[in-house]
């Protein structure tokens, strides 16, 4: 028992990067409806900004809270002025062109970012400063969780809502609601359209950013090409949810994580090797395809944001 | 068409005539000038450190050789390719190495994976490799070209079976090996099949691949079967992930690996988690044998760094090569391969360096716990057949050979005084190179 109680927390920790990853991909989507492929390369620049940011500051030598949360914050900034400069140099210019235009683009953007900081930085991984004491408390038995994964629960929760509110409860997430509905209309009612999509790319790319920081402190092992397969299956975990759909790619992002460290935790029992792990959330990709091509929770009156 | 016809008989000509000009390229055979031998390795990829600090090392051997006056009078040029670590790109350099560079002969990898995609093409080439530290068994089986100056895997997965299961007094070990790298499931195999020999009972065996960023899938597996060691051939990137996931796991059994955990950047990734794990490894720095403490003094000023095992036998290749050469008194392909296979107590510092009749070390390892950053001397373990040199010689740091004696080692805290059952394996400082 205490076993699948560790594997669940397992599974929901990196099920909650993911989710924070995946957030970004429904959001743009809900607005351009374009794929933005580069997202997943925000999370490893997200990762790397914290790196330099933990050792310029002098916060590499050991674990503090205060070097955790300006990392952390610092890092959310850096990427979301990323984010924000693609939109605005690489997607804006070619918004009127057909969706494909944009697809590709983005998969250019993508590998020339991952390319950059190969170039510059080498392809070997680098060891991210430990911000965080190492610690872990038990519970239900024998069921052990580590600070570092009280903190991504805590931190991905406290962003989540956060994100609830900014779109619900503030004019600019009205707006953005307004522009996800339909974009020509709300230019017309006197919205600012482009701050509204360059607003979009920077929440996304913070919560990237975000995840990227938060999952170094769990595995401290990041490298220029991180973010390709992490983002491939956050993307997976939007579409599994129902692009588009907020609460729907928190849910996706779990339940990818949860299906994964399943099939590492028990595929052995049943002839499953562990090594399929990442074929699983592709499986999940096709089968939602297949069977219900607009998510869990997608539907005809979705709300798309 | 004419014009077309014309272009492509411009493009071939031109092709054909460069074709013609490597072969007087340098390295060609002479026997003057200067020789050339080929580095290949990791120098940006993955397992990086294990490149450089190999690189490092061969290049001081290079330096000392040529300080001395080269070999019979000729200097020696090292030409270095990066791989990055990966198969394709290793037989890819390899193959720039012989064809374009005119190397008289290799140096390389450290992966046994890497290894095993480069030596076909210095085979077919009959250019001699020696590979300083890849142990999978299969390498040097590609052909009569291919050698090294490691022991190989059956031999240091037996190592680890019989130090957990004599030492240690483990029963139940479980396995997480590296699913996609012949030196893991080489290891793994192996460390299985000795430790199961000895009595001891494997309760499960896990596995994931390189690059993986997630490990508690299967730590939680293993940890559910109450294992009393893990054992987990893999390599630093990988393990030093490993050891911290089973630390926040709560995972109390030392963990157990090889010599692919040798490097600066495992402390950078596992930190203290790292503590009380185990390895078996190719020598240790803390070795008070004059040879050694040369060689880490020499490389300690040259490089700023204690060198790692890779540097060392790194260094020790291409001392064995440059003895090779000597010896052949010619850099001809088969002569040379002929002089390398026939290398016989040649003194390094990782041992005295004998190669078998499949042109593999036959050297003991040692055992090494981390802890705290440092490698700290457990025994030397010794390969069947192959006895404790008796009663050093040497005048300092070496007790008399006695079993009960503790290890004069520099920082060897613990003294696992078990009286040596069989006689291949000795509580003693590694062998004093006489």
């Amino acid at each position: 028992m205490d076993t699948f109680v560790q594997q669940l927390i397992n599974g929901l920790t990196i099920g909650a990067i993911y989710a924070l990853i995946a957030l970004g991909y429904t959001m743009v989507y809900g607005i351009l409806r374009l794929i933005n492929f580069a997202h997943g390369d925000i999370y490893m620049v997200g990762a790397f900004v914290g790196y330099f940011l933990a050792f310029e500051l002098g916060f590499a030598t050991g674990p503090s809270l205060l070097g955790l949360s300006v990392v952390l914050v610092g890092s959310m900034i850096a990427a979301a002025l990323v984010g924000m400069a693609i939109e605005r140099f690489a997607y804006r210019p070619i918004r009127k062109y057909a969706r494909m235009t944009t697809l590709i683009t983005a998969i250019g953007v993508s590998l020339l970012i991952e390319n950059l900081f190969v170039a510059k930085l080498g392809a070997a991984p680098r060891a991210f400063p430990q911000l965080l004491s190492e610690k872990s408390y038990t519970l239900f038995g024998n069921a052990a969780i580590s600070k570092s994964q009280i903190l991504i629960f805590a931190v991905s929760i406290a962003l989540m809502l956060l994100l609830q509110w900014v779109i619900f409860k503030t004019k600019v997430g009205t707006a953005m609601r307004a522009v996800s509905f339909n974009l020509n209309s709300a230019k017309l009612m006197g919205i600012n359209t482009d701050f509204i999509i360059s607003f979009t790319f920077a929440l996304g790319s913070a919560l990237a950013a975000a995840a990227g920081v938060l999952t170094a402190q769990y595995n401290p092992q990041i490298d220029p090409l991180m973010g390709i397969i992490t983002g491939l299956k956050a993307f997976v975990a939007a579409v599994l949810g129902g692009i588009g759909n907020i609460p729907g790619a928190v849910l996706g992002g779990l339940l990818i994580g949860i299906a994964e460290t399943f099939v590492v935790g028990y595929g052995q029992n049943v002839g499953v090797p562990t090594t399929f792990r990442d074929a699983v959330a592709f499986a999940i990709l096709i089968l939602v395809l297949l069977f219900r091509p607009t998510g869990l929770l997608g539907s005809a009156v979705q709300e798309k944001v | 068409m004419k014009r077309i016809l014309l272009a492509l008989g411009l493009i071939a000509s031109f092709l054909f005539s460069f074709a013609c000009e490597r072969k007087g390229g340098p390295g060609a055979g002479g026997s003057t000038g200067p020789i050339v031998i080929g580095y290949y390795g990791d120098l940006t990829g993955r397992t990086s450190n294990f490149g450089q600090s190999t690189k490092a090392g061969v290049e001081m051997a290079a330096d000392e050789i040529n300080k001395a006056g080269g070999i019979n009078g000729r200097p020696i040029t090292i030409l270095s390719e990066d791989d990055e670590g990966r198969p394709e790109k290793a037989a890819t350099v390899v193959t720039k190495l012989i064809d374009q560079d005119r190397v008289i002969a290799l140096l390389g990898e450290v992966a046994s994976g890497n290894t095993l995609a480069a030596a076909p093409k210095a085979q077919a080439a009959h250019v001699p490799m020696i590979s300083p530290s890849s142990t999978n068994p299969a390498v040097t089986q590609v052909g009569d070209y291919i050698s090294r100056v490691c022991f190989i895997d059956p031999f240091q997965g037996a190592v680890m079976a019989k130090f957990a299961a004599n030492t240690l007094k483990a029963k139940k070990a479980a396995i997480m090996l590296d699913f996609n790298s012949p030196y893991s499931r080489g290891l793994t195999e192996f460390f299985e099949a000795s430790f199961t020999k000895l009595g001891g009972v494997i309760v499960d065996k896990q596995s994931y691949t390189q690059g993986d960023r997630d490990y508690k899938g299967q730590l939680t597996a293993i940890r559910s079967k109450n294992p009393d060691v893990i054992y987990v051939p893999g390599y630093y990137g990988e393990v030093g992930v490993i050891a911290k996931q089973a630390k926040q796991l709560d995972i109390k059994a030392p963990m157990l690996g090889g010599d692919g955990w040798d490097s600066t950047q495992l402390w950078d990734l596992g930190g203290d988690s790292l503590n009380g794990d185990f390895i078996s490894n190719h020598y240790s720095v803390d070795d008070p044998s004059p040879a050694i403490q040369k060689f880490v003094t020499a490389y300690k000023a040259r490089n700023g760094n204690v060198p790692d095992a890779l540097a060392a036998l790194g260094y020790d290749a291409m001392q064995v090569l440059a003895d090779a050469i000597k010896r052949a008194g010619t850099t001809e392909g088969p002569q040379l391969k002929d002089a390398i296979a026939a290398t016989k107590d040649f003194v390094g510092v990782t041992g005295t360096i004998s190669l078998d009749k499949d042109r593999n070390a036959v050297k003991p390892a040692v055992v090494l716990k981390l802890q705290d950053k440092k490698y700290i001397y457990q025994e030397t373990i010794y390969p069947e057949g192959m006895s404790a040199p008796a009663a050093p010689a040497t005048t300092s740091a070496s007790p008399a050979a006695a079993p009960a004696s503790s290890p004069a080692k520099a920082g060897a805290t613990s003294s696992p005084a078990k009286a040596a059952a069989d006689t291949t394996k000795t509580e003693k400082p590694a062998p004093s190179p006489k």
